[in-house]
């Protein structure tokens, strides 16, 4: 997986490339933009649209916006409708991520995210693993060492099974030699109802999205032992799984897609638009405000690492025994 | 500083003009919300998240307050009036209430409904106000175990609801349980019982069951028995008011109503529904007159009402006190807080307690705004019931109809709605009791994850629920609750039989 400097990197070459050829395209500004979100008003990737639509106003690229939710299992009961009744739409985008990859999956779906067209990637939440503040564990290795030794004695929480949390506890397992399908993951149906849990000591460890345990950690009810950003984070006082030996990085990733059967011009134009956004002041301060840490990657490259972040969760879920 | 200060302080907060503008707006739209099914406190504030971008945090935040708290009293109104539950947690309020409805005391029942609701959500609101911190501790020592003892205890609950025969009501237990259990299952990920329908994948929602069962069935089955020129209109009896004994057969319920409502909401996996179920078990059981139970006996609204209304207090608790969002609702507010940049946590009553104080003193004033809006309403609300039955089971089915499609706008619950419904006719036909299905269908799911989450955490050892002495001592009541009736019974009839053996002798 690229670092997220030479994914910053890549994004800007892109991007003067991009500039270069179709000025035409920047210049122009969408007259409505319509966004499909597959989640219930309130969830993260109704927060990503909400946000995108006031700093896509703020910066005058579109005059105006209009969200669509079709809630349901993790995207899947939205995705046929985007491929479908969206087909060809060169104004429209879906809010979706990693969690909807790993959905898909696990549900059998006939559907994936490759059937999409991939406009950009915007950004990313790391995990946490935490423990009680009582707890024996003291690093990620005291962790790992008790899960090498047996996985079923370390009961952790997180949210629904195959979600990110349940997938990186897999990784962790894989990375440190124990096998991910013998884990013993307790699924909650919420970061609310793991955390308290966890807050309560009935599991060993949880993980989480960092903003899910953040201030638990400040009060000195939990403590972190490891993010799994790919580098430390300012601002908190965590190291990496990478630091303490352990080989994962995961980002709960969030992005947008076109409808399938879009043409280039249409394609390019809005890619065009989301990475004049991605570069703004007002994106910059929103990622900042919901603690969403940007990892802009856009068009082919974006293409690239969906296919291979299909390939990289289905083989995990598979591992786990979920798929 | 301590709590009566700062609570006076919030009150200053509260009651300026705007603040007061913003709770009355709040208590408003949250009652006309929880009278339509489907449309919930949760997908409202979602939908006025942006408001947050415009006015201060304070005036946010009482406004999401007064819609938390009127859709609790907006949902009773049409479980007692039409048979239709606004909300998963009124559901049981339509069992006596409509009753009440039809026997001419929808007065009655509408009162104290809105007084107990009141009582409990003032009393709940002092439990946030004064013992938020002990109650929160004592609500995350409920482990996965002592959760399954809980929904244990709760099916007992069933026996009050089962009606004439044991094996229909437990046969509709079942289909309720079946019904629970369609959907992803939250320990696999795996999809059970869905068929390929995608948008099963989320299970059906109880609401969606509740309108069919009771609404839709109803209506189905008053058309099926229909003679034109006959319109039965139900009559108001006596006064429109609580009697003096209605008052008196109310206070109590109202009280254990908010003990049993209070704490459980404040469990992280307590919810609104399950004290609703106790409520109306300990009412049937304590009635002087547990005959009246099932024909509109006012104990099974009072209590099972303030114990709706004292959960919605509770689930503020962790809310507060830790950050914790332990319902939908209460979720979506954080995500409120979040888009202030304030990050709910356990410092919250320290960082922000102009804002929280603001917030609980607003649940007080909402309070007494929403009993001030609901009562006089009640002399409309009856007359409701002077429509002739064609035109007002039709409203109803229109009522139902687009509450429904509110829900996810999708035409399949829209389908689910009406086979439900004719499920429901079929089932008052011949005479199945349907609330059995709605208890299996909340407490069943319920029950298997936390019974797994507790196997996974115990590596699959069973004497966790005996051990832990939470979950030991739950599942003692629940025996007592279940098996000390008969065994009381059986030894007065042995006594009886002594005694007129000692006589023959």
């Amino acid at each position: 997986m690229l670092t997220r400097r030479e994914l910053l990197a890549t994004t800007v070459v892109a991007g003067a490339v991009q500039g270069l050829g179709l000025s035409f395209a920047q210049a122009q500004t969408l007259d409505m933009l319509k966004m499909f979100v597959p989640a219930a008003p309130g969830g993260g990737w109704d927060q990503t649209a909400r946000s995108l639509e006031a700093a896509l106003r703020a910066t005058k690229a579109v005059n105006g916006v209009q969200i669509t939710n079709v809630p349901g299992a993790g995207g899947a009961v939205g995705m046929p409708q985007f491929l479908n009744q969206w087909k060809g739409q060169g104004n429209a985008l879906m809010v979706a991520g990693m969690v909807m990859v790993g959905a898909l999956i696990a549900n059998k779906s006939p559907f994936s995210l490759t059937q999409v067209t991939p406009i950009a990637r915007l950004t990313g939440e790391f995990l946490a693993l935490c423990v009680p503040a009582g707890s024996a564990f003291k690093s990620a290795k005291d962790f790992a060492d008790a899960l090498k030794a047996d996985p079923t004695k370390v009961p952790v929480a997180g949210g629904s099974a195959g979600g990110s949390d349940h997938i990186l506890l897999g990784m962790i397992a894989k990375a440190v030699g124990a096998q991910p399908a013998k884990v013993s993951y307790v699924a909650f149906s919420g970061g609310g109802p793991a955390t308290a849990a966890l807050l309560g000591s009935q599991v060993a460890a949880g993980i989480s999205g960092y903003g899910e345990f953040g201030e638990q950690i400040k009060a000195g009810k939990l403590r972190v032992l490891a993010i799994s950003a790919d580098k430390r984070v300012d601002g908190i006082d965590a190291p990496t799984l990478k630091e303490q030996g352990i080989d994962v990085e995961l980002f709960n990733w969030r992005g947008v897609f076109a409808p399938p059967g879009v043409n280039d011009a249409q394609r390019t134009a809005m890619i065009a638009v989301i990475e004049k956004l991605a570069a703004s002041k007002e994106w910059a301060e929103t990622c900042k405000r919901q603690d969403w840490t940007q990892i802009t990657l856009t068009g082919a490259d974006y293409g690239k690492f969906i296919t291979e972040e299909t390939a990289r969760i289905g083989g995990i879920l598979k591992e786990l025994g979920l798929a | 500083m301590n709590a009566f200060d700062q609570l006076l302080h919030g009150f200053a907060v509260a009651l300026t003009p705007v603040n007061l503008m913003w709770c009355l707006v709040g208590t408003t739209l949250g009652t006309a919300i929880g009278v339509l099914p489907g449309l919930g406190p949760a997908l409202t504030i979602a939908l006025l998240l942006p408001i947050t971008f415009k006015v201060d945090p304070a005036a946010a935040f009482i406004l999401f307050a007064g819609i938390y708290y009127g859709a609790m009293y907006g949902g009773s109104t049409t479980s007692i009036l039409l048979n239709t539950p606004g909300e998963s947690a009124t559901i049981v309020t339509a069992l006596e209430g409509n009753k009440m409805a039809r026997n001419g005391r929808a007065g009655a029942a509408l009162a104290t409904s809105a007084i107990g609701s009141f009582v409990a959500g003032t009393i709940g609101t002092l439990g946030i106000t004064f013992l938020a911190p002990v109650v929160v501790d004592w609500a995350l020592r409920f482990g996965p175990a002592d959760y399954f003892a809980l929904m244990i205890l709760a099916f007992v609950t069933v026996s009050a609801v089962l009606g004439s025969s044991a094996t229909r009501g437990l046969a509709t237990l079942f289909l309720g349980i079946f019904l629970g259990l369609i959907g992803v299952d939250l320990q696999t990920g795996q999809a059970r019982f869905t068929f390929g329908v995608p948008e099963l994948l989320d299970g059906i929602n109880v609401i969606i069951v509740a309108v069919g069962l009771f609404a839709v069935g109803e209506t189905l089955y008053v058309a099926s028995r229909y003679r034109s020129g006959v319109d039965e209109i139900i009559p108001l009896k006596g006064s429109l008011w609580m009697t003096r004994e209605e008052w008196g057969r109310s206070w109590k319920p109202w009280l254990r109503g908010t003990a049993l409502g209070f704490p459980i909401g404040a469990m992280p996996a307590g919810g609104a529904e399950i004290p609703t179920f106790l409520s109306y078990y300990v009412e049937k059981k304590l009635s002087r007159k547990p005959e009246e139970f099932g024909h509109g006996a006012i104990e099974g609204v009072a209590g099972p009402e303030a114990a709706n209304n004292a959960s919605a207090a509770g689930v503020l608790v962790p809310m507060l006190t830790l950050g914790l969002p332990t319902s939908a609702t209460a979720a979506i507010m954080l995500s409120a807080f979040q888009s202030y940049g304030i990050n709910p946590g356990p410092l919250l009553f320290e960082s922000q307690a102009t804002l929280v104080w603001g917030l609980i003193a607003s649940l007080f004033i909402g309070n007494v705004m929403l009993l001030v809006l609901n009562l006089p309403m009640i002399a409309i609300w009856v007359k409701m019931l002077r429509i002739p039955a064609p035109q007002l089971y039709a409203g109803i089915l229109v009522f139902a109809t687009i509450g429904t499609y509110g829900i996810t706008q999708s035409p399949v619950d829209l389908i689910l709605l009406y086979v439900i419904g004719g499920l429901g006719y079929l089932m008052r036909r011949y005479d199945f009791p349907t609330a059995p299905v709605i208890i299996g269908m909340i407490l069943g799911p319920l029950a298997e994850q936390n019974f797994r989450q507790a196997m996974t955490i115990s590596a699959g050892d069973w004497t966790v629920f005996f051990t832990r002495p939470i979950s030991a001592t739950i599942l003692v009541l629940a025996l007592l609750a279940l098996a000390g009736p008969r065994l009381f019974g059986l030894w007065q009839t042995m006594r009886l039989k002594n005694q007129a053996l000692a006589g023959d002798s």
